[in-house]
């Protein structure tokens, strides 16, 4: 595959953290907010006595639905077109984007609302609508202020995450006219005033729309029930209101049946908002002649989930729910904020989700298995248990060693990305000497030697290490040195450590 | 009961008294400790930056040093953690690739004799009161490793709160990584600096005059912090606590 590299693309996660790093405002914001529902959601989630058989259950039963996706699909798609629905497959975003524009055209309608959905902003549906001429309103509180704000998501949850209050405030006086209705005039930044100014020129937009387009968290094959759990009710108005529902659902979002729900609406919302339950949880089955949209369409999205199926290791990340929990507790997306990941998807579960979805073929892609310290954190708080690091150790192995993999259905063997061969021979000369006890004990030794020389900042690649952390001293004997002068080669015991070892403060 | 101490790469060669310290005190123990001078490092960095096969040497070589043991210790539970649930996979997968056989074999059997020191004293020789003398204030950062892969729990608190003369101090935010994440303190130097700073800082505020931990890279990227920031707060392997007496006092 040919990338190239054009303004558009977006920078490899390094830079684009860094510059986030160096964003005060930025990692003020981001601290605050992370801090705040991480200590929320460990509450939450304290209070249930079976939280590990719910997170082992909520594991199993995606498993299992994975496995059988197949069949489980199809009976989502029998499910829903008995009840009066329309079932479209897309097998990517390009086709996923064709088949909502024309659907949008085939009512006549100009404009549509919108429910906060992850799989629209995956496949870029706005963007698509709008070279179409159709507008697209978001209706969710944080996505109408990124819109407004002509600003990306940063988080899965929290998309303005990245914003304070008083960044709101201006966006709302400066932008919200150019929208519909105008913010009120001396609007504060007080909570209160910036809901009730976003529920003024949300209502206009409820009201006239004709069209709806959503996601949906869940869908129950058993009878084709879609799911929508929010907490602001903006949803609700959506998926009630207009004649037209389009639904754009990624097909791992599929449940076997009922009982399988009553798992998720438990970790679903004590993961994410830290609730006991969430607000509204909407569900809707096909059609009904009296109430609600006349029209439902629901579009079935693969865009590189049947790819990330096949691979042992990385399919479990298909598991996710979007709680936003690993983005949470994440002291990398804590610094880096949601941009530095360059897809809709940020965070743990977007390192390991993005490079699958799209490959590892751009630098972005291929630096983000790499955008992890390998803390745990995610995997920890993740409520169906996906073992990011693993994944992501995974995904490393793929970008610097290549190999086999599914890329749109077909199994390939996929190069090494390009940029890896000083590591790669630093990686094979570091293995080859530390299988060489000589040679790492004669470096060692040679390093013992001239330790009085060793500079206290490092030029070239060692820069990285020296600009924010000092070198340790090297000691003047070894372990390995120690052991043998003091024990000798019969391991028995003799004189007690060597007086100068020269601990890194010495 | 003899063992064989697995010092790791790092201890060998920067922090050797980390090493010496788990010989002073294991013996004192009763413990009798070799070193197989066979061994050199686990292959964590090669592993976990993507370079499976390179690790493979290094993995098959480790599993030779210690192949007659029936406890290898390692002060690190970092490497610990690599061992354990590392090693069965590598194993898996080269025998899924062709190129298994009993040097695989032989990595998976280490990980079940593999311990970290805290678990070592407090679940097989069933210590938590190691007669240990620190008169330090110290505080506690617990390694990501240790922590989430070993689940070490409260062993290495247990330890500290035996030992006489010692102060602990909480160090808030302690379950939050350091940010040294092996090549992700060079690959993201940025966030693993802003990730330390805040580390070195919540160090620094507890007033304690030594940061304990159970892992001397993570020690080694907090240290390196503190200099740089200007503080004189030193890292300290908690082998080397343990290994303090009042007759000698490291």
């Amino acid at each position: 595959m040919v990338t190239e590299e054009t303004s558009q693309e977006p920078p490899a996660f390094p830079a684009a953290a860094a510059r986030a790093v160096r964003n005060p405002v930025l990692r003020a914001n981001l601290r605050h907010a992370t801090h705040t529902i991480r200590a929320k959601r460990a509450a939450a989630v304290a209070e249930l006595s079976d939280w590990a058989e719910l997170r082992a259950a909520g594991a199993a039963i995606k498993d299992h639905t994975l496995r059988h996706l197949d069949r489980y699909l199809e009976r989502l798609e029998t499910a829903v077109t008995a009840a009066g629905g329309q079932v479209h497959w897309a097998a990517d975003a390009a086709e996923a984007g064709r088949i909502v524009t024309d659907l949008v055209r085939a009512t006549g309608e100009r404009e549509v609302v919108k429910v906060k959905s992850m799989a629209t902003q995956e496949i870029e549906l706005n963007e698509v609508l709008a070279e179409a001429g159709i507008t697209a309103y978001e209706t969710d509180l944080a996505e109408l202020i990124v819109q407004l704000g002509e600003d990306r998501p940063s988080h899965i949850l929290v998309p303005a995450i990245h914003r304070n209050r008083g960044e709101i405030r201006d966006i709302f006086r400066e932008r919200m006219g150019r929208w519909g209705r105008p913010a009120p005039d001396g609007l504060t930044d007080s909570p209160a005033e910036l809901a009730e100014a976003a529920r003024l020129h949300l209502r206009e937009k409820f009201l006239r729309a004709k069209v709806a387009i959503s996601g949906a968290n869940f869908m129950v094959a058993e009878t084709g029930t879609l799911v929508v759990v929010e907490s602001e009710g903006n949803g609700r108005m959506c998926l009630t209101l207009p004649e037209t529902l389009i639904s754009v659902v990624g097909i791992e979002k599929t449940v076997p049946d009922w009982r399988d729900l009553e798992v998720f609406l438990q970790l679903l919302p004590r993961s994410s908002t830290a609730e006991r339950m969430n607000p509204y949880t909407s569900m809707w089955t096909g059609t009904s002649d009296r109430d609600g949209p006349r029209t439902f369409h629901l579009v079935l999205l693969d865009n590189g989930r049947t790819d990330a199926l096949a691979d042992p290791v990385g399919r479990q990340a298909l598991r996710c729910i979007r709680c936003s929990a690993c983005l949470n507790v994440c002291p990398v997306y804590e610094r880096a904020g949601g941009h530095a990941y360059g897809s809709a998807y940020p965070g743990p579960i977007g390192a390991v989700l993005t490079p699958q979805l799209r490959g590892t073929g751009t630098p972005v892609d291929a630096s983000l298995p790499y955008a992890s310290s390998l803390c745990g954190a995610c995997y920890e708080v993740c409520p169906v248990a996906i073992d990011i690091p693993r994944i992501l150790v995974h995904l490393r192995e793929r970008v610097v060693e290549g190999g086999p993999a599914s890329v749109r259905g077909s199994r390939v063997v996929i190069k090494p990305a390009r940029g890896h061969a000083a590591e790669r021979a630093a990686m094979r000369a570091a293995r080859w000497a530390l299988d060489h006890p000589g040679v790492l004990r004669a470096g060692q030794r040679l390093a013992a030697r001239t330790r009085r020389l060793h500079p206290d900042r490092l030029p070239g690649p060692g820069r990285a290490w020296t600009d924010s952390r000092a070198l340790p001293a090297v000691p003047a004997e070894s372990f390995r040195d120690w052991w043998q002068r003091t024990r000798g080669e019969a391991g028995a015991p003799g004189s007690g450590r060597t007086p100068d070892t020269g601990r890194g403060t010495a | 009961m003899r063992v064989a101490l697995f010092v790791t790469c790092v201890n060998d060669t920067l922090y050797p008294r980390t090493g010496q310290a788990v010989v002073t005190l294991l013996e004192r123990l009763g413990v009798e400790v070799a070193f197989p001078a066979e061994q050199s490092c686990c292959g964590q960095p090669q592993f976990n930056t993507g370079y499976r096969r390179e690790t493979e040497p290094l993995a098959r070589r480790h599993a030779r040093a210690f192949r007659d043991i029936t406890h290898v210790v390692t002060p690190s539970g970092s490497c610990a953690a690599m061992v354990r649930e590392n090693y069965p996979r590598i194993a898996a997968g080269a025998a899924a690739e062709g190129r298994g056989g009993p040097w695989a074999e032989a990595v998976a059997a280490v990980a079940p004799r593999t311990y970290e020191l805290t678990e070592f004293l407090v679940d097989v020789l069933k210590v938590t009161d190691v007669g240990a003398y620190y008169p330090h204030t110290v505080t506690y950062h617990p390694t990501c490793h240790g922590l989430r892969m070993l689940g070490l729990g409260d062993r290495p608190r247990r330890l500290l709160s035996a030992v006489r003369g010692l102060r602990l101090r909480e160090l808030p935010g302690a379950e939050e990584c350091c940010g040294f994440g092996g090549t992700f303190a060079v690959k993201n130097a940025a966030v693993s600096a802003a990730m330390g700073a805040d580390k070195a800082r919540a160090v620094m505020a507890t007033g304690a005059e030594a940061v304990c931990t159970v892992d001397n890279s993570c020690a080694m990227h907090i240290g390196g912090t503190l200099t740089r920031l200007g503080s004189e707060v030193r890292p300290v392997h908690l082998a080397e606590i343990l290994a303090s007496t009042e007759g000698d006092v490291w």
